[in-house]
């Protein structure tokens, strides 16, 4: 008996825009981000993860808006994070309508800020967001700001630690795959999955249906975050509008390329995937009865 | 929607437990009037209250005791005026807790609370809290009216719902049973329905359009209380 494995959206968000890089680098705008998460909630999305990826950079927060206006037509978790540094920052993406906080920089800076949140706003509330890079002799550390920032942490210890300060899941993202399209990191999600009982997120690498297929298997994840396999697709099938007066790399966008590491799904793809492969996770019922799978 | 004079008061009793935002954002959605509030007669004097609740047993016990609310709610459900009870609000409503020692509840459905076991049956590892979506099923021995007539109305048996716990209830009476779930081998009760109360472990308000639904047939349900004087 396997439980559902959650399939979670990541938009990173770089001021008004939806924005994805490689590596956690090289930004590229993709459009607007509620517009793409209206699009992933209607299609069956189980939770949403909104990243702003430059705010711990210039230590700002210009999510508010766009919280509230998905917070009043999303019914999903919605976990934000970037750049919330105390309690109050919390609170405030908390009020605007987020259901989850991801933590990182504030984490490893003061982890006592982790039980502290825990215990105000209640663990389910508090996700670790851990950026692992592997080192050259095979251990993983723990980094900050998309990778750059070096910590010394190794990843496991820090996964251990989180859970015991009362972290309610950890979104595990590989920066050395991030954005490649060649898969997940499998012996590092399994390591910390293994290691720790609350929830793990694998983030990082998807390039096609199959890489979620892996990272469930072999993997042990918890929950997968996809970027940019299902951005890809939306942009593919829907007429994209970009706010140009702001910050961003919209020459990606306008040559209509996309990505050749990248097969571009939906979210119906992804969990007909899933099932036909054995695995359990939410779908439409009146579907499902339609195309006879089964509980 | 109806105009806001039109509209049913709701109470979303706030005693510093979780975030209440989402439960009143789904309440306008399904076009109740949703206040946030731990004032005695606000309570007293709403259509229809809602206990939700995110975190630890004792502290929000302790929190109601504190805020003087115990009262207050037990009142308001003697009155026979509905409530709804969310994730750990349901909890709240059982005689007793194992949770961190032993608690005493509200005791408005008569049963405990327990936790989930950290080993299946082939003694693997659980993943403890359960966080994510599963499905709710009418239990076998339920007359089908129970669920018809309950906020579950017009949703299928086997729909996915949003949970994340760790503890869940056990009514003594099994007939309280609404819905039952099965997590990591475990069958679990979570949904009561009795008379007045509806009661869910799941978060309706973060179950996409089934769970808004929910809040609809809550919202209409308390409508017609409230015409025939109650």
């Amino acid at each position: 008996m396997s439980k559902n494995i959650r399939i979670i959206p990541r938009l990173d968000i770089k001021g008004p825009n939806l924005v994805k890089g490689i590596h956690l680098e090289g930004l590229r705008v993709l459009g607007k981000p509620e517009h793409f998460a209206r699009y992933y909630y209607q299609a069956g999305a189980d939770e949403l993860v909104y990243m702003d990826v430059v705010a711990s950079l210039y230590g700002r927060n210009s999510l508010h808006d766009i919280i509230e206006r998905t917070a009043r037509e999303v019914f999903i978790p919605l976990t934000v994070g970037g750049g919330l540094r105390t309690i109050e920052d919390i609170k405030n993406v908390l009020r605007a309508g987020a259901d989850k906080v991801s933590l990182n920089t504030a984490a490893i800076k003061n982890p006592q800020i982790i039980s502290e949140a825990s215990r105000k706003f209640g663990s389910s509330t508090i996700l670790i967001s851990i950026e692992a890079i592997k080192q050259p002799d095979g251990r993983y550390l723990a980094y900050t700001d998309n990778g750059r920032e070096h910590t010394g942490l190794e990843v496991l210890e820090w996964a251990k630690r989180v859970e015991t300060l009362g972290a309610g899941e950890i979104m595990l993202t590989s920066v050395d795959m991030e954005g490649t399209g060649k898969g997940y990191d499998i012996e590092l999600t399994r390591m910390v999955a293994d290691a720790v009982s609350i929830p793990v997120i694998a983030c990082g690498g998807a390039g096609s249906v199959g890489h979620i297929g892996q990272v469930i298997a072999e993997g042990k994840a918890d929950a997968v975050a996809v970027a940019s396999i299902l951005h890809y697709d939306f942009i593919e099938n829907n007429r994209v509008e970009v706010d140009r007066e702001d910050e961003g790399n919209v020459e990606f966008l306008e040559s209509r390329r996309t990505f050749s590491k990248i097969n571009p799904a939906n979210l119906h793809d992804i969990k007909d995937y899933l099932h036909k492969n054995g695995f359990q996770c939410r779908c439409n019922i009146n579907q499902e009865m339609v195309s006879g799978h089964t509980a | 929607m109806g105009t806001p004079h039109s509209r049913l008061q709701v109470a979303v009793i706030d005693y510093g437990m979780g975030n209440l935002f989402s439960v009143e954002r789904a309440c306008e959605h399904a076009g109740l009037n949703a206040i946030i509030t731990a004032d005695k007669s606000t309570i007293m004097n709403s259509d229809g209250i809602i206990l939700p609740g995110v975190g630890a047993f004792g502290d929000a016990m302790d929190s109601l005791e504190r805020k003087d609310l115990i009262a207050p709610i037990k009142d308001f459900v003697e009155e026979g005026k509905p409530l709804m009870a969310i994730c750990l609000g349901m909890q709240l409503l059982m005689s007793e807790s194992e949770e961190f020692g032993q608690h005493k509840g509200l005791n408005i459905i008569e049963g405990s609370v327990v936790k989930f076991p950290v080993k299946n049956m082939e003694g693997g590892k659980i993943k403890v809290p359960q966080v994510g979506w599963n499905r709710i099923f009418q239990p076998s021995s339920e007359d089908p009216t129970y669920w018809n007539e309950s906020p579950l109305k017009d949703i299928m048996s086997g729909e996915f719902m949003y949970f994340v716990h760790s503890y869940y209830t056990v009514p003594s009476d099994k007939g309280a049973i609404l819905s039952t779930t099965t997590y990591e081998g475990t069958q679990f009760c979570s949904g009561i329905r009795r008379r007045n109360v509806f009661a869910c472990q799941y978060h309706p308000e973060k179950s996409a359009a089934e769970g808004i639904k929910i809040y609809k047939n809550w919202a209409s349900a308390t409508k017609s209380k409230q015409r025939d004087g109650l």
